[in-house]
């Protein structure tokens, strides 16, 4: 069973997910930051595949792409960084990134290789629906891997269902129009809009993502969800980070209320 | 009419186009899509297009024989006029286009990036021709070396925004824009400045803009008698002229469709944007064509002398007229370009923007016949290129 779905099946208590920017904040950094997230108890790792036009993310995550890429990161370089990455993460893991790397490796290559490594799952913002089932459903489903689909305040219910029709694992709730980054908390009109998806009846669990930094924006999110993403926040302070393994760990355990 | 080099119903142009944009996008795309050929067939949206075209922008542009061009080529070249549009090239034919669709959409806002500045301004224009807000972005590195745009714009009343992301020119001002968008996705329309973009932008820009070809079959029929050049000539950054050129003669088989691309230093000089000599299929902006990127997928920053060809993709449109070898493509250098521009300068009485100056230093390479007829799309004036004719022709000395 993908370990995305058994972490759903088996789950007690709000899911928390966490995007780190791969080779950041020093190439060599990914696996420090993998085991330390595992470490103060995340329960999935989402790992940014770094892409030099990432239109669908704020200034923060941007800036790590930057640094990550002007450092030597490429996907070939990630995925030998994570060559034995199931030797010490048991938690699932996703690659989020962009169409057009993935396109310049080679699709097919790409979930072979993701399978081979261990990831359970990707999110490619750029690629939509329609393209995806017309050219990639096929290869990700050979290779075992999901594919996770956004929704957004803005998506019609029609649309929502078509989503929930195609998506395995979970889907990935955007709280509000914008990009990563911009915006932080959660208002009201966001609360009416989880509750209306919650009400839905989805076959598939939502986990929200942008705006969430903090153990209180976490659990408002998660009363209408299986959980959330952080993302801009976790980046910033690995920006910052003296101590990274333990600040992560403590971030992890912060938000999770473990301390 | 239906052309065979036209879009299809999944918004490709053969192997190149689509919509590859994130959900954010998505309504905004979708809406745009499924009602903008309703909307420009409308005759209402009809008429205040002609209309403003005609009275606003001072279509039809002429189409000029250049006698002393046409003398020292031993051949017969026509000029088309871009450069005289309201606002000093071929950009305003879209925005004039764009904004009335935005309204028709309900749309108070607009959005828009640029490069040079032509696209910039043509958009500030319209919005304050039709009182809405408009906000531009652009480059911090281009804010800075096309300041008399930058004062234009403001002076119109846009709001211009550096973009300060990756190389803060014309891609990343792309990138803002389209953020900007997914930000701000109710009240707000997206005006591109040229045949790139997710599917219906490069369909929608090259309709609008193909009132270029549609003038050059009535006044070629007037002055040769025939609708159709041997050859058409047109600049290619992202192609929005080329396109406008191109249209009406793309399933014209007498006619030669020439593309000019920007070599910068040379093709294989590491300064160049020549897309379709170094570009593979990739996905930039939202659509699937030829993007000059690394080995890894990672867009790799063009360079040109010419701000307005200094972009790492082109139109899937015109991608697809690479592949299939319906136009052929050359690759023009900064000094070509250069030498071009003084030659129709000097010889015909015309400065021509440096974008435009790629597409006359085609002449040179092409050997038409004495009896052949070239029609080249002269998009747009040198104003605004000044200052770099006066650092390399060395005019202050």
């Amino acid at each position: 069973m993908n370990r995305i779905t058994k972490l759903f099946a088996e789950a007690t208590e709000p899911i928390l997910n966490v995007y780190a920017t791969a080779g950041y904040p020093n190439l060599g950094d990914t696996m420090t930051v993998l085991q330390a997230l595992q470490e103060g108890g995340v329960d999935i790792i989402e790992i940014g595949m770094p892409y030099s036009d990432p239109v669908a993310d704020g200034e923060t995550i941007q800036q790590s792409n930057q640094v990550s890429l002007d450092q030597g990161m490429t996907v070939a370089h990630l995925f030998e960084q994570l060559q034995a990455m199931r030797q010490t993460i048991t938690v699932p893991v996703l690659l989020m990134g962009y169409i057009n790397p993935v396109l310049q490796y080679g699709v097919e290559a790409f979930c072979k290789k993701c399978a081979e490594v261990g990831i359970d799952g990707v999110i490619l913002p750029d690629l939509p629906m329609a393209e995806y089932e017309s050219e990639f459903q096929a290869i990700f489903e050979q290779y075992g891997l999901y594919n996770i689909f956004l929704i957004t305040p803005q998506t019609t219910d029609a649309r929502i269902a078509q989503v929930d029709a195609i998506s395995k694992g979970f889907i990935y709730m955007v709280s509000s129009a914008s990009t990563t980054g911009a915006k932080t908390g959660i208002s009201d009109i966001q609360e009416t809009y989880f509750k209306r998806i919650n009400g839905m009846n989805l076959k598939n669990p939502r986990l929200i993502g942008f705006g969430i930094s903090d153990r209180a924006s976490f659990l408002k999110a998660s009363e209408s969800s299986a959980g959330a993403i952080i993302g801009s926040a976790f980046v910033k302070l690995l920006g910052q980070a003296q101590d990274l393994r333990g600040e992560i760990v403590a971030f992890v355990q912060s938000i999770k209320g473990k301390k | 009419m239906k052309q065979s080099f036209q879009v299809d119903e999944r918004g490709y142009y053969g192997d190149f186009g689509g919509a590859f944009i994130p959900e954010m996008l998505y309504p905004n795309v979708e809406e745009l899509r499924s009602r903008y050929l309703d909307i420009m067939a409308e005759p209402a949206f009809q008429k205040e297009f002609q209309d403003l075209l005609k009275d606003f922008v001072g279509r039809p542009t002429p189409l000029f024989k250049a006698e002393r061009l046409s003398a020292k080529y031993k051949t017969n070249i026509y000029l088309k006029r871009e450069d005289l549009c309201h606002t000093g090239a071929h950009k305003v034919n879209n925005t004039i286009g764009q904004i009335l669709v935005a309204k028709r959409l309900g749309k108070n806002k607009i959005v828009a990036e640029t490069g040079a500045g032509q696209h910039g301004v043509a958009t500030a224009t319209v919005c304050a021709l039709m009182g809405m807000e408009c906000i531009v972005y652009m480059g911090a590195i281009d804010i800075e070396r096309q300041a008399p745009n930058v004062a234009r714009m403001r002076m119109l009343g846009a709001q211009v925004v550096a973009a300060q992301s990756g190389s803060k020119t014309l891609k990343d001002a792309t990138n803002e824009a389209m953020r900007h968008w997914i930000n701000n996705p109710v009240d707000t329309h997206y005006i591109i400045g040229s045949v790139v973009g997710p599917h219906p932008y490069p369909d929608m820009v090259a309709r609008f803009q193909s009132v270029i070809s549609q003038e050059m079959r009535i006044q070629l029929q007037e002055k040769e008698g025939r609708d159709y050049p041997d050859y058409v000539i047109a600049c290619v950054g992202g192609g929005s002229n080329a396109a406008g050129a191109f249209y009406h003669f793309l399933d014209e088989p007498r006619t030669q469709l020439i593309a000019a691309e920007a070599a910068g230093k040379g093709v294989n000089s590491g300064h160049s944007a020549a897309t379709t000599f170094l570009g593979k299929p990739g996905v930039l902006h939202g659509s699937k064509s030829l993007l000059m990127q690394t080995a890894d997928g990672q867009v790799i920053e063009p360079y040109s002398i010419s701000a307005g060809l200094d972009y790492p993709g082109i139109g899937p449109m015109h991608a697809n007229l690479s592949y299939t070898g319906r136009a052929r493509f050359f690759g023009i250098t900064d000094a070509e370009a250069l030498d071009a521009a003084v030659e129709c300068s000097v010889l015909e009485g015309i400065i021509p923007a440096l974008e435009t100056a790629h597409a006359l230093a085609v002449f040179e390479k092409l050997h038409a016949k004495p009896d052949e007829v070239i029609v080249v799309n002269l998009s747009g004036r040198g104003d605004k290129d000044l200052s770099t004719y006066q650092q390399h022709l060395k005019l202050n000395d």
